[in-house]
């Protein structure tokens, strides 16, 4: 083939289109590579909500059931427990949750629907390690203000017996309350409120 | 320049490989004729001795992968199975595992080295830049890898670290979930990490390892007194006068610092595996339990420095970032350094001074990162974390305003 009488712009313009073309069925390859690492089918039906028996928690006790593969706490605090939530308002990032994560009804001092009984996911909400529960004060290893909490050991995250998150930690925000609903008095839904599930 | 066959035109069978293939080319422009400086002292030796490393993770991860199993139910019983069932097995995967910090200990004194006499100055930017490159890939690399065994420490150090992705506003949450292919670390994550670990990320390190060598080659290598030897050549021959072969020469003196390695290395693997604790963290002999963090989590050692400086840092956002930037700010040092000399032996006080508190904090750091968070430990991180930062920021200024001694000629001693 000859190379005279070359038209450049032609040239040019066919270039220009098959890189285009080109380009465009390479992005349209990666999808189906980057699509196949969200999360599958299985992973996704593994979230359904959970019935927990509260009927044997002693009071102080915690008990830790999973949900969605993520500790969940149910705690029975103790009217000094109760007491304690006002002593701390003055240390912490978010003491009325406004900028944290919870159903409207645990939207409080206690973040509870009965004062009585904290439910809460265990995970930090700073890199998602589960804090240590830390119920005796004071504790001057911890804060000079300790009232009892929750201390993360990954990076030193601190939160009072409702999980609200102290000032001047990692933490953005104070720990996740799930949505969930008594069936009775000694029975609890995980995941599923009366709004619907989660 | 077209290429030419057989530029030293050999014959027989090596002259008929040589016509198609640059076989003696290679061998010559590589080895016998890559004239590197006479002057090369004890720091370099963890160039070689971190190819050496890698050699030895490339086999021994080759035999570990023939019996472990990337199952998030089997992965911890087919390790414990490799320690107490396989021939030999025990010896294998300590091997890998004690071979992991072995590759930072040497990955950082040869940057350390690097450090030092300036070898990152031009015209050896890429060089540091491609060798970088390499040390990210290799963090990356000894992440996935740790997070195999499937024991606590792997569990909880892969929701920490995938959770760093977290910190990104808005998109954050999504991109967790993305990575870990569900919603907490699960089979899904330890599944892709191995993928990563025995696939992609060993390939790109070779070829980081490759495009490393090729740029040194192409220029030559640095010295201890950072002066070029190629400005002084032998008129006929255009041998650099203070330039010898780096076969057998160097190929010689590198053997005597593996010897001396292996017996170290050996030492350890054999006598002292889990390094006190550091090497292998005690929390990963438990099997991975999403319900209960360890009490004591630290990251292994390697990563020590950069963990103290997210934990310094009271903001969730502003903490990743800062990990982050300790990493990548190193990649801008060749255009931070504005000294007229390249090697500390002709520095001034200031850089001498700053290098000095530069060491002491990522030491310190490194230190810190491995202790369970406390007020007095908070507060030496944020100092250490200023000063890391300082070293690098302020170094345009600093080391334009330092008085430095004359380079000689030639390199000395």
């Amino acid at each position: 083939m000859s190379n005279e009488g070359v038209d450049a712009g032609r040239r040019r313009f066919l270039t220009l289109t098959t890189v285009a073309v080109g380009g465009v069925g390479t992005a349209a390859a990666a999808w189906p590579f980057l699509a196949s690492l969200r999360p599958s089918e299985r992973a996704k039906a593994l979230g359904a909500p959970i019935t927990v028996d509260i009927s044997k928690v002693e009071i102080g006790q915690r008990l830790t059931v999973a949900w969605r593969g993520k500790p969940v706490w149910i705690i029975r605090r103790t009217p000094e427990m109760l007491a304690s939530l006002p002593k701390v308002d003055a240390n912490l990032r978010d003491p009325n949750s406004n900028e944290s994560e919870q159903p409207a009804y645990a939207k409080n001092e206690v973040r509870a629907l009965k004062p009585e009984w904290l439910v809460m996911v265990g995970s930090c909400t700073h890199l998602g390690c589960s804090p240590t529960f830390r119920p005796d004060h004071p504790a001057p290893d911890v804060d000079s203000n300790w009232q009892g909490g929750f201390y993360c050991p990954c990076h030193g995250s601190k939160f009072d017996l409702s999980g609200r998150v102290y000032s001047g930690v990692p933490a953005p925000t104070n720990l996740v309350v799930p949505p969930y609903k008594y069936i009775n008095d000694t029975t609890l839904t995980i995941g599923e409120d009366h709004q619907g599930a989660a | 320049m077209a290429i030419v066959p057989n530029p030293h035109k050999t014959t027989g069978v090596l002259g008929w490989i040589d016509d198609r293939f640059p076989l003696t080319k290679l061998w010559k422009d590589h080895l016998t004729e890559y004239y590197a400086p006479k002057n090369f002292n004890f720091w370099y030796y963890f160039g070689s001795l971190a190819l050496l490393v890698l050699v030895n993770q490339l086999l021994t991860g080759i035999f570990l992968t023939m019996h472990y199993k990337p199952d998030a139910a089997q992965a911890w019983d087919s390790v414990e199975y490799i320690m107490r069932d396989v021939p030999w097995g025990n010896v294998i995967r300590y091997l890998h595992s004690t071979g992991a910090s072995a590759f930072f200990i040497v990955v950082f004194l040869h940057m350390y080295r690097g450090l030092l006499y300036g070898s990152y100055r031009k015209p050896r930017e890429l060089i540091w830049v491609f060798g970088m490159l390499i040390f990210f890939v290799l963090m990356a690399e000894a992440f996935c890898g740790y997070v195999l065994p499937w024991g606590q420490m792997s569990y909880w150090g892969a929701q920490v670290i995938i959770s760093l992705f977290g910190a990104i506003p808005k998109i954050g949450p999504d991109i967790v979930v993305w990575v870990q292919g569900d919603y907490i670390p699960s089979d899904a994550t330890l599944n892709r990490l191995f993928s990563f670990h025995v696939i992609m990320l060993p390939f790109i390190l070779v070829g980081l390892v490759v495009a490393h060598l090729i740029a040194l080659h192409e220029v030559g290598s640095n010295n201890p007194d950072g002066v070029e030897i190629k400005k002084h050549k032998d008129p006929v021959t255009k041998i650099p006068l203070d330039g010898i072969g780096f076969h057998p020469y160097y190929t010689v003196k590198d053997l005597v610092g593996i010897g001396v390695f292996l017996m170290i290395f050996l030492g350890v693997v054999l006598f002292a595996p889990d390094g006190g604790g550091y090497f292998i963290e005690k929390p990963n002999f438990i099997p991975a339990n999403p319900l209960v963090t360890p009490e004591h989590i630290t990251p292994a050692w390697y990563f020590g420095t950069f963990y103290a400086i997210l934990r310094a840092i009271p903001d969730k956002l502003m903490g990743v970032i800062g990990m982050f930037g300790a990493v990548l700010i190193l990649f801008a040092l060749p255009w931070l350094d504005r000294s007229p000399v390249k090697s500390i032996r002709y520095k001034g006080p200031i850089f001498k001074i700053a290098l000095a508190l530069f060491t002491v904090a990522f030491v310190v750091l490194c230190y810190l990162g491995l202790q369970p968070p406390s007020p007095m430990g908070t507060l030496l991180s944020r100092i250490g974390t200023f000063i890391y930062f300082a070293f690098f920021i302020l170094m345009p200024w600093y080391s334009a305003i330092d008085k430095t001694k004359p380079e000689p000629e030639r390199v000395t001693g």
